[in-house]
């Protein structure tokens, strides 16, 4: 979803034939932006109590502002860990779902082979089938064959779910792109694997980049398909998860606010870039 | 060039291998898995129990039908909210297109579990949303949303709306701006412009569009858990109660079939429709 | 009813597909193409055969001499439930103090089964857990370990604190006879808790639980045996003498009180917030929540144990078999029976301390102390909540101990209730 970005911005809608009288009430800005406001009412709630100062473990009513759990965001260690995993699993995700799922996305893009249509049916069905019929698939499997679900079953399951996504952005991008650049490389003499490193694989990286955020993006945001295979691995969601039962610390707000705002530096850049290139 | 026949074949050898181990196998695992009895004292022995499932769905019928009315009714209230949104800013964004994309994806950065917490206190009986209404006087002293079927439905739609508006989008975007124009000179008014034109073109998005969010909507259970009450299970609830506090892994693994076979009926018959290169295209360009 | 016969497959059938299929490519040709066709159907059938999950009980008697030749490692890992000690691990570092052993403390306990869950694979596997000493109610999952042979049976002889501090009711439970296999860390009541700003009455019985009066205000636990005991209670059946005809009626009672509308939700843990902000006005709870929750927030909850009695339970410390240091794990439960260790413990968690002696202790530091923390102290040591008289544990329940073969459909009977 995220190779969205790369579409390039047209023209801004054209003038009208027949010229407007008077200004009509844009309701389609005032809907966009009302929803946008219900997208981020949460956020804000949680980014408001991030600076709230609780009296006992439940930071739940307004009791004044306070800085102290940014200076002290790393207080517990469970949770310090458990965003570790989270980060280093998805890391991993996006490395190995993004070789592999680019890999997959060029071989569909620009080949015709026996058992094309089998992989797009099984890329299709990993895509949709619900997480929780994943997670529980895993599990079953992992229990029959003696496996003992941790840290590595983890990454096995994030990849298998994510590598899909990696190959489809890669794919659109595949089949965009111009075959003659690739032949004139080759007529050059350049060898199919100097063709691929210095011509089809920069064409390729915006898209391999889009996919592997998107599979990191998805690693780091699971919840259902990790609580099935994690074991007694415990990622950020899952320890959240755990803490609403007890009270969840505001170093949990703190570190969702932190997230939010890479999110934001992201975005930001690529505004800014998106301004350079138009 | 050496071998060319057999590139095609290399490339997908790694993430086919993958997936056939650990999504295709799986499955299959599953299904085994399914068909056993015993419990966790004695083992699990393959007894190609069939009964499990008339079991699973003989107990769980109801759970079953609500997730897929309650994805349903996410699914729709995505579109309502989702479609004039993509249709606006394909159209109106100009160039703050990508901006608005990427405002609304910004709240899906912070994690799912958090976000749908974060509703829970939002949407408490006398907290920041409805307190001040009551406050007010519009609203009842006993009026709640928390812990009810909205509230799931709701926080179903929220959770899932991006997947609802990107593939919409993405065929909204890529329409030809001539034909919009044309279709203005050539209807008389702008709805039936729209229902004669934008629409139907815009339908496999909206197709797509359905498919990611009423698969997960009707498979998820962290809303039901957070912000539902005690008649908003959903099947999913069941699923992981099942594998993961009864360690009743054949229940849990019919149950899991059942809600499969159900939705792999949907997506079949939407594949057949629309072919499904087709729809993966959609969404996912 | 679940023999082989009703598959439909002839067990002699499947071992004549299961020979042809070891040597497929040996027979001559004619019949090798029909071979190698029985051979894939015998390969899928095998593949889905083969695929159970194992059993897993072991044999306790193995572990006969378990503590021979044991000796302290000097690194022990535990795993516990959040907030069940104070963040400096107060106690975790006097008994490093005193004996040199380091201790990994993990909060990695959540939910009694699905911790169950993770464990139980790697017990069958005989693989290492991780953790040393674990923390885990009288529940279900308890009955399982013990009946798997999953827990080392205690060596008495390394507990003298233990035997000298433990409270008489903490020594013989219905769970553990002998505490063969475990020792209480800390217990605490299941009782009625509410907020007076909602409720302006008295609040005496479980039958206000089925109030029509707090519509959509009540809260409920989600765990079957806690939710059952208060349905059984309701019925006037005291739990743990409690036979399944009760457990039909008790489980008829809830459903009537879900019907009826005054249930907001079932709740795992965290019926704290909820009744805080006034979503719940009244809702079953655990003693040392509520307590805590007063004096760390000064909010004014109230807890009851109601006329009809409330529950006991009892969180305990136990070895899994596949630990890698025994002898340090057994160290840090006998250390935890000091009085002088107890009452630290106490102070933080608020619940009950299986050291009633431990009362006594504290009455001590609060006369040395002044300020507020010799009132926190004193009020705590004068709390019933958490130092509950002779008089209270007369009203107060065990759970009914279940073979684990009625356990699964005890838990479906109530989870009917809460699942819906």
């Amino acid at each position: 979803m995220s190779a969205t970005f790369e579409t390039t911005d047209r023209p801004v809608e054209r003038k009208r034939s027949t010229p407007r009288i008077r200004r009509r009430t844009d309701w389609g800005r005032w809907y966009t932006w009302a929803v946008l406001a219900w997208l981020f009412a949460p956020i804000a709630f949680m980014i408001v109590f991030s600076f709230n100062d609780p009296a006992g473990r439940h930071n739940i009513t307004w009791q004044g502002f306070t800085l102290r759990w940014y200076a002290d965001a790393f207080a517990y260690r469970d949770l310090n860990e458990a965003m570790y995993n989270s980060v280093t699993i998805a890391l991993l995700t996006m490395f190995v779902a993004g070789a592999l799922g680019t890999l997959l996305g060029l071989a569909l893009g620009r080949y015709d082979f026996r058992g094309k249509q089998l992989t797009n049916l099984v890329m299709f069905a990993a895509i949709s089938a619900p997480e929780v019929v994943l997670g529980a698939a895993l599990l079953s499997t992992f229990l029959m064959m003696n496996v003992t679900t941790g840290y590595w079953t983890t990454v096995i399951a994030h990849v298998m779910f994510c590598v899909s996504f990696v190959a489809i952005t890669v794919r659109a991008r595949v089949i965009t792109l111009d075959p003659s650049l690739e032949e004139a490389a080759r007529d050059l003499g350049a060898g199919s694997w100097t063709t691929f490193r210095l011509v089809t694989f920069p064409m390729l990286f915006p898209a391999i980049m889009a996919g592997g955020l998107l599979a990191f993006a998805l690693s780091i945001d699971d919840y259902i398909i990790t609580s099935f295979v994690s074991g007694d691995v415990t990622t950020f969601p899952l320890w959240i998860w755990g803490a609403t039962r007890v009270g969840i610390p505001p170093q949990v707000n703190v570190m969702g606010t932190l997230l939010f705002a890479v999110g934001l530096v992201m975005a930001v850049v690529n505004i800014v870039a998106a301004r350079r290139r138009a | 060039m050496r071998n060319r026949k057999l590139t095609p074949y290399v490339l997908v050898l790694p993430a086919w291998t993958w997936l056939a181990l650990f999504f295709v196998i799986p499955i299959g695992g599953m299904l085994s898995l399914s068909l056993t009895t015993g419990n966790v004292i004695t083992g699990f022995q393959q007894t190609f129990e069939v009964g499990n499932y008339v079991n699973a769905i003989g107990t769980y019928w109801e759970q079953i039908l609500r997730s897929l009315f309650y994805g349903g009714c996410a699914t729709l209230v995505c579109i309502a909210l989702g479609y004039p949104m993509a249709y606006w800013i394909a159209f109106k964004g100009g160039a703050y297109k990508t901006t608005y994309l990427l405002l609304l994806l910004l709240p899906f950065f912070v994690s799912f579990v958090l976000r749908t917490i974060s509703w829970r206190f939002f949407l408490s009986d006398n907290g920041v949303a409805l307190g001040p209404l009551k406050d007010l006087g519009l609203l009842p002293e006993g009026f709640a949303v928390l812990n009810t079927a909205p509230a799931v439905i709701l926080g179903l739609a929220y959770n899932f709306l991006p997947f609802m508006v990107l593939p919409i989008y993405a065929v909204l975007e890529r329409m030809d701006p001539h034909l919009v124009e044309a279709s203005h000179d050539l209807y008389a008014n702008r709805f039936r412009a729209f229902f004669h034109v934008i629409l139907p073109v815009s339908l496999p998005g909206v197709f797509a569009g359905v498919l990611m969010t009423f698969i997960p909507t009707s498979a998820d259970y962290v809303n039901a858990a957070v912000l539902g009450g005690t008649d908003n299970t959903m099947i999913g609830n069941v699923i992981r109660t099942q594998y993961l506090v009864n360690n009743n892994y054949p229940i849990a693994a019919s149950i899991t079939f059942v809600l499969m076979g159900l939705l792999l009926i949907g997506i079949f018959s939407y594949a057949r429709a629309l072919g499904t290169e087709r729809v993966m295209e959609v969404h996912t360009s | 009813m679940h023999n082989r016969s009703r598959t439909g497959l002839d067990p002699a059938l499947l071992r004549g597909l299961t020979r042809a299929r070891r040597s497929p490519l040996e027979l001559p040709g004619p019949t090798r193409r029909r071979t190698l066709q029985a051979g894939g159907a015998a390969a899928a059938a095998l593949a889905l055969s083969a695929c159970g999950v194992g059993g897993q009980q072991r044999d306790p008697a193995a572990d006969a001499n378990f503590w021979e030749g044991k000796e302290r490692t000097g690194n022990l890992r535990w795993a516990n439930w959040p907030l069940y000690m104070d963040s400096e691990r107060t106690q975790i570092q006097q008994f490093t103090e005193a004996t040199g052993i380091e201790v990994e403390y993990k909060e990695d306990v959540q939910e009694a089964a699905s911790f169950f869950g993770r464990i139980q694979p790697k017990l069958a596997n005989e693989d290492d857990l991780g953790y040393d000493l674990i923390v885990l109610p009288n529940g279900f999952e308890l009955a399982k370990l013990i009946e798997l042979g999953y827990l080392v049976q205690l060596d008495h002889a390394l507990l003298p604190n233990f035997t000298e501090y433990a409270g008489e009711i903490y020594r013989n439970s219905t769970f553990d006879p002998g505490n063969k296999y475990t020792v209480p860390y800390a217990s605490g009541i299941t009782g009625i808790a509410y907020n007076p700003e909602f409720i302006d009455r008295e609040i005496t019985s479980v039958q206000d639980l089925w109030d029509p009066a707090f519509e959509g205000k009540v809260g409920m636990f989600s765990d079957p045996q806690e939710i059952a005991n208060f349905g059984l209670l309701a019925n006037g059946v005291i739990p743990a003498d409690s036979t399944p005809e009760d457990w039909e009626a008790a489980a008829d009672r809830l459903r009537e009180q879900r019907d009826s509308g005054v249930v907001r939700a079932y709740y795992d843990q965290d019926f704290i917030q909820p009744l805080t902000n006034g979503d719940l006005w009244i809702t079953m709870a655990w003693s040392g929540d509520i307590y805590q929750q007063n004096s760390e927030e000064g909010t004014n909850l109230k807890f009851v144990i109601p006329e009809e009695g409330a529950t006991l339970w009892t969180d305990n410390l136990m070895i899994p078999y596949t630990t890698q240091a025994p002898v340090d794990a057994i160290e840090l439960m006998n250390f935890l029976y000091e009085p002088e260790i107890a009452t630290g413990l106490t102070e933080y968690i608020a619940y009950i301390s299986p050291v009633p002696h431990a009362q006594e202790v504290m009455l001590e530091w609060a006369a040395a102390e002044d300020g507020e923390r010799a009132d926190a102290l004193r009020e705590m040591a004068e709390s019933p909540l958490v130092f509950p008289s002779e008089g209270d544990y007369q009203n107060l329940h065990n759970f009914v101990v279940l073979p684990t073969e009625e356990q699964d459909g005890f838990s479906s009977l109530f989870q009917a209730v809460t699942q819906s």
